[in-house]
């Protein structure tokens, strides 16, 4: 006695959540049976085997065909097929596009092309995440930059829009696809202590200050692009390092902004002067597109370079959060020295920081800094 | 020409890519009635279309309007080649045609293929404006409602009940016709679902033409099948019961609906029954107020019923139906084609009623369950285009159905009037003069098909069948004949002349009549009987293998292994239901499938201990071989577990019936031993008589004996049987006997599997037990799917088998799972009472609490005894009010009959208070909210983007919701076909998939329809046929089912005071347009 077809349809469609994540972590049929069973569902259920293959290959199935329907969120919404409760509906949706950090860690800032895809099997066994559950977050990721990609407005709110996703999983999204289009390099392993969230945050300062947008001009792409106008005013930055004076001004402006809001306070005042020639010379050279890309790389190797001269001051920047802040702080810290010499009128689109609050606690006092 | 359909398409959405180039498509809709096509414009380089076209006029007859379906279909424009077609909408425009269902069909339909499925939505607005049509000779019956739900609608009250309706239409199977050799599979499928849709609705309009001719207005519990008996054509064939109903004004709150009844009054008597119904006519008797009126309408034929017992002796007579089924056999090899039988004058022929459950004291006795089956060969057409191509024009013509098919519906007909006359008798024979719960079914394999028949024999109140009107006068009649609670179980027949022998004791309830030990019925439990503990579903499974034969051979065969079918079908059934420790089974269904080379039987019903019957008793077994110690040992062990089972159920299901010293009854009960012995002499002294009493006392119910291994196999099989786990009960019935709190939560689901035998080792026994786990695995998966919803019930549990191929069996089942609170049964009964009174002093208190003081005063007159239900039901009519005992009783029917005579009250009261009822009357009509409430769906299609909620269910009410409206019936056929079964995830992809598909499009009709549930919904048919080799399956669906508006109860408190108005409102336009 073979069972040839065994199927159940429900009026609602039934969503069984446990079976959701293991089939989004892309378990077989036969696996997610297995780790079923070791969670003692059938002792608490009294079910057997039997039962419980036939419930996962039917909840499979289901989600399998809605697969098709979760490429375009607003799509599931609208569809007459399946009646899915709204609860039902956003929590699909958020599930499957939800990410793992040690994958995505993998391909930020990769071209997401065939080529990345090919990849995946090596990034599936170097994380230990299976490789279906690599490929569609790979395609999600894929999916969602062709959708932003050329689009007006903001690029979160074109995710969210398009995606249907959560405040916080559309503003990592905007992360990854600002990453993927400027190719920022970040698999060296002198980055590898830095965190998803870690870049997540840069991208987002990045993405209110460098970018086309941040000059509120209404293009395709303004969120995505770096604005090559403001890469190309870095340059006139020398002066802080060359001139005296304004090094003086800058320092003063810095430390006044930053007192009691950094731990190594004391040690960044006393080796302010080298910290920020490091950061204008990695400033400077970002007109060429090789260097843009190296732009993390840099900062961090920057950061080193100087450990070797004031050991007392890197010992707390080597650290992720500390070497984040004062990267963080770089880049933000070009904004108001740019206003300082530009001609330009200020753009209050720049000024506008109050997300970073919203981010995790350490970097709060980076908002602070700026809005001095 | 006496209608006018008009159509607007507004827009698509979703439509599929259709030109690669442009990932784009070029979409226009053409729109087909009848013969008249129209077109939209082409809508270039879109997935959403906007087409809003103008309206598409189509001026028709009634009649075809009744017939033909509104075909719509979406095309791909292409400049150099044909057009592609994108998919198919056909809409049923039924629900347009009577007063006071749908006035607009408007929403989002599935654009449907038969090969892609569902490809996109189009936007549809259908209107139709009916004029006035008084030829007598007309062939349209225009305005007849059609209910699928098998029980008087909750929104109505029954005037009278007619009877028994039937037809049915034959046509040939385009898939078998000539052109099916050239045509495409998908071409084929399209012209067999267009086909199908305009058979349904002729055989409605038919059904409709006999409902007027009886002076009804409605069909209840009408069931429609489709028999695809291959080569020798289609049938389409319809049962059903016609009825007077007389719509409830606003069931759901106080204030009276119609605001001006003495208009309604006037008028009503103008109203000529050819003509009453119809949209143009609106002032019909439909909106009336008060019962007494109608009697004036209606001159009522009387049914020829026989009332009292039957003439003594004449149950022995009535040969057994398996005689009877084996000369029918006989005789239909031989009639093939030849003498079609004269039809007779078919009015009240059969006495039966396909309802299920019943207004109260409509059923005064059961007899028990008959029924009837009959093998018969289909006949095989000569069809010369096997031949050859040159055959080709000639066989057209051969083909075609007018000529050929002349004699087929009559031979059909006669096949079923047979079956019918057979049942008739076998009530007869029970002592009763009609046939309850009737359906009837077919199994076709090949050229055989097997035609069943069931009901249960019952005795009515023919006081319901001339004029129902005559209420309290009815109430005090039945005061005296029966007491609540018990008078459907005694016996009908005569107790010296016994149709069959059966242990009869006095009823454990009233002590005066006599009852039978066991009862059987195909009903649904009645509302007043008094039930101890809780029901539970109860199976019977059974395979027989037969030798592969050919036509009449293989006819024989089957008729000689059907009646042993049955016979095992009802010993395990008894002893189930004895191992339950319960007395009576409900909504019994018994199946029998024919396959190439098995036959299939499987019996659902739902067990229950009935107060009335006596305590079942145990189950003994016997060994035939007493000698042995060892065996001895065996068997008493073997009993031990029986009666361990037995223990365990009865705590199970709460079945603790008060102890009643047998003295007081005057007949004690024998010991289990003593009374089989008792019976079995007595079926030994009678003949035949014995073969007719499946349905009654039976000596193996009692003692098992094990003589051979196989009756081993029969006794562990007994007890393998699982329980469903805690917290989970099911049933087949429409309501779970010992529960009565239901919560609103609602998962109505279908399920399919099917199981492919290794052809080695086919044995009865084995295949027995494939069946059987077959069945149980199916159970317990539901179990486990729906284990969030605990503690809940599976109701309306409904298995049907198929056997598509030689080694392939196909279980399909479809339930409702509904949730229940454990701990609130006897808080809600306060907390109703309590609301109720809130409510009815907030709202409108003089108005309000008039009905309920004169409801209370009135109570003692009353046969229903606590003043608090009665209240509440009148009240609040909810259709389940917490039961102060474990009884579980649907006090909703007793709501009815109180509204309407709460009617009459609020009648007089209006008089007073009319003024204050017309003010919120005007104001509801501009208030946006009233409106909204009702139908807002075609407002706006594209504003409101998200999808509205359509619940499906297999029962016939929502809980903790009220019926508001009926839409109409919603009566669907899909094909869907498969080129590439693996791309798709197999069989079970397919499948899963198609139904999915058609549950949406059922949503979708019923929402455009501007309904938002579909009841009494009803999978007929799902024929699954694959062919894994060439890479193919092919499906076909029938569903049906009632369109509804429910309120949720909760709303209903907030919006009391809008409600009605709202439901008032197309009565009132409509009366404004007449007068």
């Amino acid at each position: 006695m073979t069972s040839e077809l065994d199927i159940f349809v429900g009026n609602t469609t039934l969503i069984d959540e446990d079976v959701y994540r293991l089939w989004l972590d892309g378990y077989s049929v036969g696996d997610a049976v297995a780790l079923r069973v070791r969670s003692g569902i059938l002792e608490q259920t009294g079910a057997t085997a039997a039962v419980l293959q036939s419930d996962t290959m039917d909840h499979y199935r289901t989600f399998h065909m809605l697969e098709r329907l979760l490429h375009a969120p607003p799509k599931l919404l609208h569809q007459l097929i399946y009646q899915i409760p709204p609860s039902r509906q956003a929590l699909l949706i958020e599930r499957y596009y939800a990410f793992d950090e040690a994958f995505v860690r993998e391909v930020l800032g990769k071209k997401l092309s065939k080529g990345t895809k090919k990849d995946l099997d090596d990034i599936s066994t170097k994380t230990g995440i299976t490789l279906k559950s690599c490929r569609r977050q790979f395609d999600n990721f894929k999916r969602v930059f062709k959708v932003v990609e050329e689009m007006r407005g903001s690029l979160v709110d074109n995710v969210q829009q398009h995606f249907l996703l959560s405040d916080r999983l559309a503003r990592d999204y905007a992360a990854i696809v600002f990453f993927a289009n400027n190719r920022f390099e970040t698999g060296k392993k002198k980055l590898q202590y830095l965190s998803f969230g870690d870049f997540a945050f840069c991208a987002e300062l990045m993405i209110q200050n460098w970018t086309l947008g941040a000059v509120d001009s209404q293009v395709d792409d303004m969120d995505m692009d770096l604005d090559k106008e403001f890469l190309q005013d870095l340059k006139e930055l020398k002066v802080l390092v060359a001139d005296k004076d304004l090094l003086d001004l800058h320092k003063s402006l810095v430390c006044t902004a930053l007192r009691g809001k950094l731990g190594v306070f004391s040690e960044m005042e006393a080796n302010f002067k080298n910290l920020s020639r490091g950061l204008v010379n990695v400033a400077t050279k970002l007109t060429h597109n090789k260097d843009v890309r190296d732009l993390f790389v840099d900062l961090v190797e920057k950061e080193s370079s100087q450990s070797c001269e004031a050991p007392s001051c890197c010992a707390p920047s080597v650290t992720p959060d500390g070497c984040l802040h004062r990267m963080a702080d770089e880049q933000s810290r070009f904004a108001p020295k740019i206003r300082t010499h530009e001609p330009r009128p200020p753009k209050p689109s720049r000024r506008n920081f109050n997300h970073s609050a919203t981010g995790p606690a350490p970097y709060f006092f980076h908002s602070g800094f700026i809005e001095v | 020409m006496p209608g006018k359909l008009k159509v607007k398409i507004v827009a698509g959405r979703h439509l599929p890519v259709m030109d690669r180039a442009s990932d784009l498509t070029d979409a226009f809709v053409e729109v087909k009635f009848g013969n008249t096509t129209f077109k939209t414009d082409v809508y270039p380089k879109s997935l959403n279309p906007q087409w809003n076209s103008e309206w598409f006029k189509f001026e028709v007859d009634d009649e075809d309007l009744q017939d033909e379906p509104l075909q719509i279909t979406v095309l791909d424009h292409d400049t150099y080649s044909a057009n592609d077609a994108i998919g198919k909408v056909y809409i049923d425009i039924d629900p347009l045609l009577y007063s006071e269902a749908a006035t607009v069909i408007s929403g989002w339909f599935p654009i449907y293929d038969t090969i892609h499925g569902i490809r996109g939505e189009i936007n549809v607005v259908v209107k139709v404006d009916l004029f006035n049509d008084l030829n007598r000779f007309r062939q349209s019956s225009c305005g007849v409602k059609f209910f699928c739900t098998t029980s008087i609608p909750k929104c109505y009250r029954a005037v009278i009940i007619h009877g028994f309706v039937e037809e049915l239409v034959v046509n040939e199977d385009p898939e078998y016709q000539w052109i099916d050799r050239i045509r495409t599979p998908r071409a084929s499928n399209e012209a067999r679902q267009r086909l199908i849709s305009l058979m349904s609705g002729e055989l409605q309009r038919k059904i409709g033409l006999k409902v007027l001719e009886m002076r009804g207005n409605a069909v209840v519990g009408y069931l429609q099948c489709f028999d695809l008996e291959g080569e020798s054509g289609l049938v389409v064939r319809a049962i059903g019961t016609a009825c007077t109903l007389d719509k409830l004004s606003s069931p759901a709150a106080f204030l009276p609906a119609c605001n001006s009844p003495s208009k309604e009054m006037k008028e009503s008597p103008l109203v000529h029954p050819p003509s009453h119904g119809c949209r143009s006519t609106h002032n019909s008797p439909i909106h009336t107020a008060t019962g007494s009126r109608l009697t004036q309408n209606f001159s009522v034929s009387v049914p020829t019923l026989i009332y009292t017992g039957m003439g003594s002796g004449s149950a022995g007579k009535e040969g057994g139906p398996f005689k009877a089924l084996l000369r029918q056999q006989t005789q239909s090899a031989l009639e093939q084609r030849g003498g079609s039988p004269h039809r007779f004058c078919r009015r009240r022929e059969f006495p039966f009623f396909t309802l299920t459950a019943f207004p109260p004291g409509f059923l005064v006795h059961v007899g028990g369950v008959v029924s009837a089956r009959s093998v018969k060969l289909l006949d095989r057409i000569h069809n010369p285009a096997f031949v050859g191509i040159m055959g080709n024009t000639r066989s057209y013509k051969l083909l075609d159905w007018n000529s050929f098919n002349s004699d087929e519906p009559e031979t059909r007909d006669a096949w079923w009037a047979e079956i019918r006359q057979e049942i008739k008798s076998h009530a007869k024979a029970l002592g009763c003069h009609a046939v309850v719960g009737y359906s009837e079914s077919t199994s076709i394999c090949e050229e055989v098909c097997i035609l069943s028949a069931s009901g249960t024999a019952a005795v009515l109140n023919p006081r319901f069948l001339q004029d129902g009107t005559v209420e309290g006068c009815l109430e005090q009649r039945l005061e005296e004949n029966l007491p609540a609670g018990c008078g459907f179980c005694h016996i009908p027949y005569d107790e010296l002349n016994m149709p069959f022998p059966a242990h009869l004791t006095y009823c454990y309830n009233c002590r005066k009549q006599k009852v039978p030990d066991v009862l059987f019925t195909t009903i649904d439990l009645p509302t007043d009987a008094t039930v101890i503990g809780k029901g539970c579903l109860i199976q019977a499974r059974l395979c027989r293998l037969k030798k592969k034969a050919q036509a009449e051979a293989n006819a024989t065969a089957i008729s000689n292994l059907l009646p042993f079918m049955e016979y095992e079908v009802h010993t395990q059934l008894m002893n189930k239901l004895k191992l339950k420790g319960m007395n009576a089974l409900f909504g019994l269904r018994i199946q029998i499938t024919v396959g190439e080379n098995m036959l299939m039987g499987l019996a659902s019903a739902t067990g229950v201990y009935l107060a009335a019957l006596p305590t079942p008793g145990g189950i003994q077994i016997a060994g035939k071989t007493p000698n042995d110690g060892s065996y001895e040992q065996h068997i008493s062990h073997m009993q031990k577990k029986i009666n361990d089972t037995i223990a365990k159920n009865k705590e199970l299901y709460e079945i603790n019936p008060p102890e009643i010293s047998e003295e007081i009854i005057g007949s004690p009960i024998p010991e289990p031993r003593q009374r089989s012995r008792l019976l079995r002499s007595q079926s030994e002294s009678s003949d035949e008589v014995t073969e007719l009493d499946l349905s009654h006392g039976k000596k193996d119910a009692f003692v098992l004996e094990i003589d051979d291994t196989d009756a081993m196999e029969d006794v562990h099989s007994l007890l393998t049987d699982v329980p469903p786990p805690s917290g989970f009960y099911s049933c087949n019935t429409e309501i779970m006997p010992g529960i009565n709190n239901w919560t609103s939560e609602i998962q109505m689901f279908t399920s399919v599997r099917v199981i492919r035998l290794s052809s080695l080792n086919l044995t009865n026994h084995a295949l027995n037990k494939n069946f059987n786990d077959l069945c149980e695995n199916l159970l317990k998966s539901l179990y486990f799917k729906l284990r969030s919803m605990i503690p809940c019930c599976l109701c309306h549990v409904n298995f049907t088998v198929s056997l598509p191929e030689d080694e392939l069996i196909q279980v399909t089942v479809t339930a409702v799972a509904i949730t229940f609170d454990k701990n609130q049964a006897l808080q809600t009964t306060k907390a109703h009472v309590e609301k109720s009174l809130q409510r009815a002093s907030t709202d409108n208190e003089e108005l309000l609490q008039f009905p309920l003081e004169l409801c209370s005063d009135s109570l003692p007159s009353h046969p229903f005894p606590p003043a608090k239900e009665h209240l509440e039901s009148a009240s609040s009519n909810s259709g389940i009010p917490a039961a102060q005992r474990a009884t579980s009783v649907d006090y909703s029917s007793f709501a009815d009959r109180c509204s309407s005579w709460i009617e009459l009250i609020k009648l007089k009261a209006q008089t007073i208070r009319r003024g204050s009822i017309k003010t919120t009357v005007t104001v509801e009509k501009t208030s946006p909210m009233g409106e909204g409430n009702f139908r807002n769906r075609s407002a706006a299609p594209c504003a409101n983007s998200t999808v509205g909620v359509v619940k499906m269910t297999p029962l016939s009410f929502i809980p903790g919701a009220k019926i508001t409206k009926y839409l109409g019936i919603i009566n669907m056929f899909f094909i869907r076909e498969t080129t590439s079964l693996r791309e798709e995830g197999g069989v079970s992809g397919f499948l899963h998939a198609f139904i999915a598909e058609v549950f949406a499009m059922v949503r979708a009709h019923v929402a455009a329809l501007g309904g938002n549930a579909v009841v009494s919904y009803i999978m007929k048919q799902c024929v699954f046929m694959e062919n894994p080799n060439k890479n193919q399956a092919q499906c076909l669906i029938n569903v049906s089912g009632d369109a509804v508006v429910f309120a949720r109860e909760s709303e209903l408190e907030v919006v009391s005071t809008q409600q009605p108005a709202a439901n008032c409102q197309p009565a009132c336009t409509g009366g404004e347009v007449t007068t």
